[in-house]
Order: structure tokens, then C-alpha cells, then sequence
């Protein structure tokens, strides 16, 4: 039952931070009609500059800071550069778009960084704290709940109360008639690509402390869970995404506390092709992932 | 589904589907295949005598990525389908091959007839794990087919490293390989050998898969990939089709992969990653989705890319860790760029643009003619 | 203003089209200041192209529009909302997946008059009661009349000099028809706005329009007072067929 228990929080904590990833890949989704492959590789990116500018100052927090600030640049500059020039008449394009650059990202944090693992600090003390014998969350696991809390927080209120929020839904629903009411629509996609970007380096900054380290390949793993978790909650749900990468994160820490953490990819394979055969509009679909 | 159409642009199926040679009878394609394929192979046994080992063995890699590109080719350009998941079918074929050939090593049999059983069984495992992911993927679209097999091409890798009791994890497998018979001398190059192995068995695929692209089947792929709803309502089984020609690409990238586990006379995770992967799909892109021929530029770009690479850092005199960072993600970077701005300036790909190029010196001199 | 040209809306020899072959051939028009004009002709004579092109959603191959004098040249289409015109597209563009209450706001967005954005958005409610008791309601739970409604309402929020409105009685009832009609009557004469309306309706059209406007084939076959257009029977039978 401790055991339990734990692997619950634990869990709680892994899905904490695919929710914030899946978000992203739901933003982007919902804005352009584009799974934003390349979502890992930039999150990464933005990691290492996060380390680079901790490495220079000494500071994790102003590394931290860096990274969301990379991630908006890089979001703005992956839109306006290359993606608004693909021809989109195919869902094949964008997808083949972004696995360039994936290939390219990577290639690049290769030859600056090289391909060996560096470490990447935890702000706070990642050992659990324990109440009456009962191991419960460590202070990180607590900051990634309070760091995802506010930004599903302050992305729902952007989106459902501000001016800008308004905008950026009309001009994902109706580009047209958008246009016709005054709504920079081409900013407006620019926007939601940098503010998913953003979040998506969020999520790497989060994650990358708990696994091996920092690598070019840090988030192949972590971009797998995170788009299982956008599908089981539907592509085009932001409330689905949160729920979905809970429901990721608590999957992953039962399979690797009681069958093996060897088995976790295994799992993340098995839930996604089970949710994608059986229900492939995710559980929150109002349409199906079918089309013909 | 119309909204696969764009991947192939117009230009590209007229010219697959070649309707100047339509009305040639269907054992008149079959004998310019077979013509062809005698011919590549010809030169390809004068070239092994020509070229020096390591060229040979470079070669015999074109071959053995070629397989797995020319069935990709199939699936991604004729059939519509994307698949981020070969280097993981790859994985399973070249995995498949090294334990049939430890089995036989430890069984103490001998013989030239162990390799082709061993290739015929990383096909079959292939085609057989091809079958499982095809159906799953021909219930799947756009995106979605691309996050699965991406999850595939991820997970599968890592499986190596779930069973290593069986697979030896991160270390991997040794591929024992006998050496070439002795009836060709004592002092016959190995490399020669090899190529003559993943020449003759990606010369066959290439042969099959021709005749396949020619034949009905590859016209019910082409319906398929243009207008799934107008080939539903010609009598076309949608789903078989693309069951179809995942197997039939699945097969091939288990005899590539299979091929390139001979030539390293090894196998480990590593060697398939999800860049593996990628790089698959980019040399397929990069070629020109929907022409076999264009399978062959995105081979020989995959071996010569790196090739390159190398000569070029060497000229620069970095620093041996610079250099070794450079040399090993050059290609990479290379690569994506190289599939970025293709995607974006000339979805046609290397092929595409020789046919144009070729079409418009034609266009020329029949000009100058008149 | 040039020469000659008096009218809120001046459009010169326009021509616009899709890829190829132009569907405007050299358009003529001139809507004056605080009337209305109703563009009829039968389907496929290029009245919703045109006011697409005027729009800026279709870029012309030639000719002019002026607004007020000003040459619209080269405007992005998000940017004539601020020079004071207003287009409700071909079946309304209400965005079903926004609420009421945001698709009105969305049309006000983009003045930096917040006050009077707000004061607008007051009387466009008390204009249309049904929305004012819908206002949480989304976009895709409205029947047609309210759609129709919610369209308007979300173009007057901005306050423009010019509307243009394409085929505002498509699918509603005749007696929605025949109040909307009366509404831009009635705001032409209170507000002094310049109506340019594209309708298959020609009757409905004619009965409120100062101008008509008959099209055939991507050209403006004749211009004439609407009522002229309306109530001669030799002429009608000659432009519209009826």
C-alpha cells in the first residue's frame, strides 16, 4: 500500500509534466492543424541554452528563464521561417517538415554541446519527504505541480478571458472571416507557436532533471509519452491533454514500479495503440481521428 | 483520404505511372526489368573487381540501405502511408539474422546454404511483425500514423535492452558470417564478397518490387494514395491495400536491415535508432517519394553523406573532440536541411528535378529540330 | 476624392479573378455617401467575387478602389475594418465554436476607442434582444435569423462607414428577410451608413436600395435608380429576366 501510495505521487508528478508537454502539442494542433514533431528537439534546445546561461551566471533560476524566453524565440522562428512555407494541402508535409527539424536541432546541439550527457540540477532536493514512515513527494515533485498548476492556470485564463485569447481562437477557428474583423490572424498563429514552444521547453526543464540528463536525445522518450497523452485526451482538448498526461505519468510509475522500468516504453506503445484502435478520438473526442 | 495527394506532386505520378510505356504488354515490363536489373548487376560485378575493398563495402551498404529505401518508396510515395517506424522493422530483421546465425554457429553447421536461410527468416519474421503494425496503421492518418510508428521506431530500440537476456542489451549481437566459399581463391576480398551478397539479394528485391509497382497491386496502391473514397467505390479493399504494402515494405527493410548486420558482422540497438529512422524517410523525401529510382539517390546519399563529412572536417584541422562532433552530426544536420528545404522549394525530390531537367533539354532539342 | 468621382465607395475598370481567368472584367461602380446599393444578377455573375475583391481577400489584377478618396491598393484585409469598412462573407462567418457574447466582442477588438467599443456593444444588444438573452449561447446553437443577427451586430460593434453584406436572405424566412431589410433602412436613415449588398433576392433588394447595381458575367451590365429598376416592367424584363 506505501508502495503504492508513492508510485501514485510519483506518477502524479511524471504526468504533471506530460500534461504541460501534451498542452503544447495541443496549442499548436488546434492553432494549425500541425503535430508539431519537432516539439522534443526544440524543447531541448532550449534546455541547453538554459545551461549554458546557468553555466555562465551561476544562477538556475535566470537559466530557467532563459529557456522560456528560447522557447518563445525559437516557437516565432520555426513558424515564420519554415512552417508557414510548407504546402499543407497534405498532413504528410508538415509532419516530414518538422522531422527535418528534428535532424537539424539535434545536429546542431551535437556539434556545439556534443552528444554526451550533462548534468542538469534539480532546483530543490529531489528526495522524498516522509510522513509517519510513509515516503510521500519530494520538494521538486511539489514545484513541478506548482510550475504546471500555473501555467494550465494562466494558459486557461489567457485563452478564455483576455483579448488576446479571444483572437487567437478565432483566428484557429475562422482564418477568414478573422481576418475580415480585424484579427492579425498570421500573428496570432506566430503567437500560439511561441507560447506552445514555450511551454514545451517548460516541460523539458522540468523532466530532463528527473532522467539521465541533458542530451540531444533527452526528449525522444518524453515526446512519445506526451503525444500518447495528447491522443488519449484528444488532440483537440487542452483539458483532455492535462488529464491524458496524468494518465500517462501514473501508467509509466506502476508498470516501472511493479513490472520494470524496462517496460516502460513497451507501455507507452501498448496505451497508444490501444487508445488509437479502440476510441481514436481520444476519451474527451467529439470527432473521430478518421477521416476519409 | 484526398489529403495525402499533395506528397506526391502531379508531375511525379504522371511520370510513376509512366503513360507513355502504358500500352507495352505486361511480359514486355516484366523482360525491361529483368534487362535492367542484369545490366546494374553486371556492372556491379566489373565495379567489384575495379574498386578498391572499402569501396566495395560501401557499395554493399548502398545495397543493403536501398532495400529498405526502395520499400519505403512503396509505402510512403505509391501507397500514401508514412512510416517513422522502418529503422525499428530494420532492427527486427537484422536481430532476426543474428540469432538464426548464432544458432546455427552453435549448432556447429557450416555450409553456404545458412545465410540465405537466415535472410529468408528475418524476412519472414519481418513481413510477420510488418503484418501486426501495417494493420494497426491501415486504421490510422496523417498525423497519427506518424506518432505510432514514431513511438515504434523509440520504443523498439529500447527492447534490445527489456530482453537482454536474449539480445545481450546495449552490446548487442556478433553476426558470425563464413567467409566467401573458396572456390573464388584463397585471396578473395571479403568486401567483394559482400557486396556480392547485398548487390544480388537488393537486386532481386528491386526486381520484384518493380514488377509490383507495375502490376495491379501497385495501381490499387496508387488509387488508394490519391482518393481513398474514389477507391473505395471502384471495388478497391482499402484497407487490404495498405496492409499490403506495409508488409511488402515491411520485408524489405528486415532484408536491409538484415544485410547491414552481415556487413558489420554485428547488431546493436544503436545501430537503429530513431535517427535511423529518420534517415530512412529523408532519403526517400530527398530521392523523390513515389520513383524506386529516386530510392536510389536517398542510398547512396545516406553512405556518401558521412563520407563527405568526414573528407570535409579533415580539411578543416579542428581540434580531434571538434572534429569527431563535427564529422558525427554534419550529416545529420545536412540531412534535415537538406529535407526542409526540399519539402518546401522542390517536393520532387533529387529525381523530380532530373526528370524536369530532363524534360526540358528534350524539350530543347526537339525545339532546335523544328 | 478624384475628380468626378463622388461616392463614399468609387471602384474604377476593376478586374479580379481565381488563377487564370478573370471573373471581374473591368467593373464600374460608385455608392455616394449614406445610400444604399443593391447588387443583383443571377448566380455565377461574380457579385460575391467582387465583394471579396473589395474586401481585400482577393487581390485585383487591375483597377482601383477608393474609400473616401483613399486608394485601398494593397491593404491587408485584416487592416480595412480600420478604414472603416465591413464585410459579412457569404453565410455569415459566425464562428460556432465562440459564444455570442465573444463573437460581438471579436468585432470590436481591434479599436483603440475601448469605450465606445463597450457602448457599442450595449446598443448592438438592445438592437437584437434575442442575442442580449443568448449571450452565453455558442455560435453553432443560433437558428439562421439569429446567426443573421449576430453578424451584423458584430459589424456595426465597429462602427464602419461602409457595409458590405453578402446575401443576407440566404435561407431565412421571408419575414426575417423583410426586417432585416427594414433595419439597414432604418440605419442608413439614423446612422448614415453606406450600404453595398449583394442579394439573389432581387425584389427584397430593389425594394430598400437607392441604387441598383444589375451584374452579368463578371460586368456591370447597367446602373439605375432602384425603384426605376423595380417598378418598369419593360426594364426589369430586360436586365433581370422577371
Amino acid at each position: 500500500m506505501d508502495r503504492f501510495v508513492f508510485l501514485t505521487l510519483d506518477g502524479l508528478s511524471r504526468g504533471a509534466v506530460y500534461a504541460a508537454f501534451a498542452l503544447a502539442l495541443v496549442l499548436i494542433w488546434r492553432a494549425a492543424r500541425v503535430v508539431n514533431f519537432a516539439q522534443g528537439a526544440m524543447a531541448v534546445a532550449a534546455a541547453y541554452v538554459a545551461y549554458s546561461v546557468s553555466a555562465a551566471t551561476g544562477s538556475y533560476w535566470l537559466g530557467f528563464l532563459a529557456a522560456l524566453a528560447a522557447g518563445l524565440l525559437l516557437g516565432a522562428v520555426v513558424d515564420r521561417v519554415v512552417m508557414r512555407h510548407v504546402d499543407h494541402a497534405s498532413p504528410l508535409n508538415p509532419v516530414i517538415v518538422a522531422l527535418g527539424l528534428v535532424l537539424l536541432i539535434q545536429a546542431v546541439l551535437g556539434m556545439v554541446y556534443g552528444s554526451e550527457f550533462r548534468p542538469a540540477p534539480a532546483p530543490f532536493s529531489r528526495s522524498a519527504l516522509t510522513v509517519g514512515g510513509l515516503a510521500l513527494l519530494s520538494p521538486y515533485d511539489l514545484f513541478v505541480f506548482a510550475t504546471v498548476g500555473v501555467v494550465v492556470g494562466a494558459l486557461a485564463w489567457v485563452f478564455a478571458r483576455t483579448a488576446v485569447g479571444l483572437r487567437m481562437r478565432a483566428a484557429a477557428f475562422a482564418p477568414e472571416v478573422s481576418r475580415l474583423l480585424g484579427v492579425n490572424v498570421g500573428g496570432m498563429l506566430t503567437l500560439g507557436w511561441a507560447l506552445a514552444s514555450s511551454v514545451g521547453a517548460l516541460a523539458a526543464m522540468l523532466v530532463i532533471p528527473t532522467e539521465l540528463g541533458l542530451h540531444p536525445h533527452a526528449m525522444d522518450l518524453v515526446f512519445v509519452s506526451a503525444f500518447t497523452a495528447a491522443v488519449v485526451g484528444g488532440l483537440d482538448s487542452p483539458p483532455g491533454a492535462v488529464v491524458g498526461g496524468l494518465v500517462v505519468g501514473l501508467l509509466l510509475s506502476y508498470v516501472s514500479g511493479y513490472a520494470g522500468s524496462d517496460l516502460t516504453p513497451l507501455a507507452v506503445l501498448v496505451l497508444l495503440l490501444a487508445v488509437l484502435l479502440v476510441r481514436p478520438g481520444g476519451l474527451f473526442a467529439t470527432v473521430a481521428a478518421r477521416r476519409v | 483520404m484526398s489529403a495525402t495527394r499533395a506528397v506526391v506532386p502531379p508531375r511525379a505520378r504522371s511520370t510513376a505511372e509512366s503513360p507513355r510505356r502504358a500500352p507495352t504488354p505486361r511480359g514486355g515490363t516484366l523482360l525491361r526489368h529483368l534487362a535492367v536489373v542484369l545490366v546494374a548487376g553486371l556492372l556491379l560485378l566489373g565495379l567489384s573487381y575495379a574498386v578498391e575493398p572499402f569501396r566495395n563495402f560501401q557499395l554493399a551498404t548502398v545495397a543493403a540501405y536501398l532495400c529498405a529505401t526502395a520499400g519505403l518508396t512503396v509505402l510512403t510515395g505509391l501507397n500514401g502511408q508514412l512510416s517513422l517506424g522502418h529503422g525499428a522493422l530494420m532492427a527486427t530483421g537484422a536481430y532476426t539474422l543474428a540469432l538464426t546465425q548464432n544458432a546455427f554457429a552453435d549448432a556447429g553447421l557450416t555450409g553456404g546454404w545458412l545465410l540465405p536461410v537466415s535472410l529468408a527468416g528475418a524476412l519472414l519474421v519481418t513481413l510477420a511483425v510488418g503484418a501486426v503494425v501495417g494493420v494497426a496503421a491501415a486504421r490510422l492518418r496523417g498525423p497519427y500514423l506518424a506518432g505510432v510508428t514514431l513511438a515504434v521506431a523509440v520504443v523498439v530500440p529500447a527492447l534490445a535492452v527489456t530482453f537482454d537476456g536474449v539480445l545481450n542489451g546495449e552490446q548487442g549481437l556478433s553476426v558470425p558470417v563464413e567467409p566467401p566459399p573458396l572456390a573464388l581463391g584463397a585471396y578473395f576480398p571479403y568486401e567483394r564478397w559482400q557486396l556480392w551478397i547485398a548487390a544480388g539479394t537488393t537486386l532481386l528485391v528491386l526486381l520484384l518490387l518493380a514488377n509490383l509497382v507495375r502490376s495491379r497491386y501497385g495501381r490499387t496502391f496508387r488509387a488508394v494514395r490519391d482518393d481513398e473514397v474514389a477507391a473505395r467505390l471502384a471495388g478497391i479493399h482499402v484497407a487490404r491495400t495498405q496492409v499490403l504494402a506495409f508488409v511488402v515494405s515491411a520485408g524489405t527493410a528486415g532484408l536491409g536491415g538484415a544485410l547491414l548486420a552481415v556487413l558489420a558482422q554485428s547488431v546493436s540497438p544503436g545501430a537503429f535508432s530513431l535517427t535511423l529512422s529518420l534517415f530512412l524517410l529523408m532519403a526517400v523525401v530527398i530521392g523523390g517519394l513515389g520513383r524506386l529510382a529516386g530510392a536510389v539517390w536517398g542510398a547512396v546519399l545516406l553512405v556518401a553523406l558521412p563520407d563527405l563529412s568526414h573528407a570535409l572536417t579533415e580539411l578543416l584541422a579542428l581540434s580531434p573532440a571538434a572534429a569527431q562532433r563535427l564529422e558525427g552530426n554534419l550529416p545529420l544536420a545536412i540531412f534535415g536541411i537538406t529535407l526542409v528545404v526540399v519539402m518546401i522549394a522542390a517536393p520532387g525530390g533529387v529525381q523530380g528535378l532530373l526528370t524536369r531537367l530532363g524534360r526540358a533539354l528534350l524539350a530543347r532539342r526537339s525545339r532546335r529540330r523544328s | 476624392m478624384s475628380a468626378g468621382d463622388d461616392g463614399l465607395l468609387v471602384v474604377r475598370d476593376l478586374v479580379a479573378g481565381y488563377g487564370a481567368a478573370p471573373v471581374l472584367h473591368a467593373v464600374d461602380l460608385t455608392v455616394p455617401a449614406g445610400t444604399i446599393a443593391a447588387v443583383v444578377g443571377a448566380n455565377g455573375a461574380g457579385k460575391t467575387t467582387l465583394l471579396r475583391t473589395l474586401s481585400g481577400m482577393l487581390r485585383p489584377s487591375a483597377g482601383r478602389i477608393l474609400l473616401d478618396g483613399e486608394d485601398l491598393g494593397g491593404t491587408p484585409v485584416e487592416q480595412l475594418v480600420r478604414r472603416g469598412m465591413a464585410h459579412v462573407p457569404e453565410g455569415r462567418g459566425v464562428i460556432g465554436e465562440l459564444t455570442v457574447d465573444e463573437n460581438l466582442r471579436l468585432g470590436g477588438l481591434w479599436r483603440r476607442d475601448r469605450a465606445d467599443a463597450g457602448r457599442a456593444l450595449d446598443e448592438v444588444y438592445q438592437l437584437f434582444e434575442p442575442l442580449a438573452r443568448r449571450r452565453r449561447h455558442h455560435g453553432h446553437q443560433l437558428s439562421g435569423g439569429e446567426r443573421q443577427m449576430l453578424a451584423l451586430g458584430r459589424a456595426l460593434i465597429g462602427r464602419p462607414r461602409l457595409l458590405l453584406l453578402d446575401e443576407p436572405s440566404l435561407g431565412l424566412a421571408p419575414r426575417v428577410v423583410a426586417r432585416t431589410m427594414a433595419l439597414l433602412r432604418q440605419l442608413r436613415d439614423d446612422t448614415g451608413l453606406t450600404v453595398l449588398l449583394v442579394e439573389q433576392n432581387v425584389r427584397s433588394a430593389l425594394g430598400i436600395a437607392d441604387q441598383g447595381v444589375v451584374m452579368s458575367l463578371g460586368r456591370v451590365v447597367t446602373t439605375r435608380p432602384a425603384a426605376e429598376l423595380r417598378d418598369d416592367a419593360d426594364l426589369r424584363h430586360a436586365y433581370l429576366g422577371f
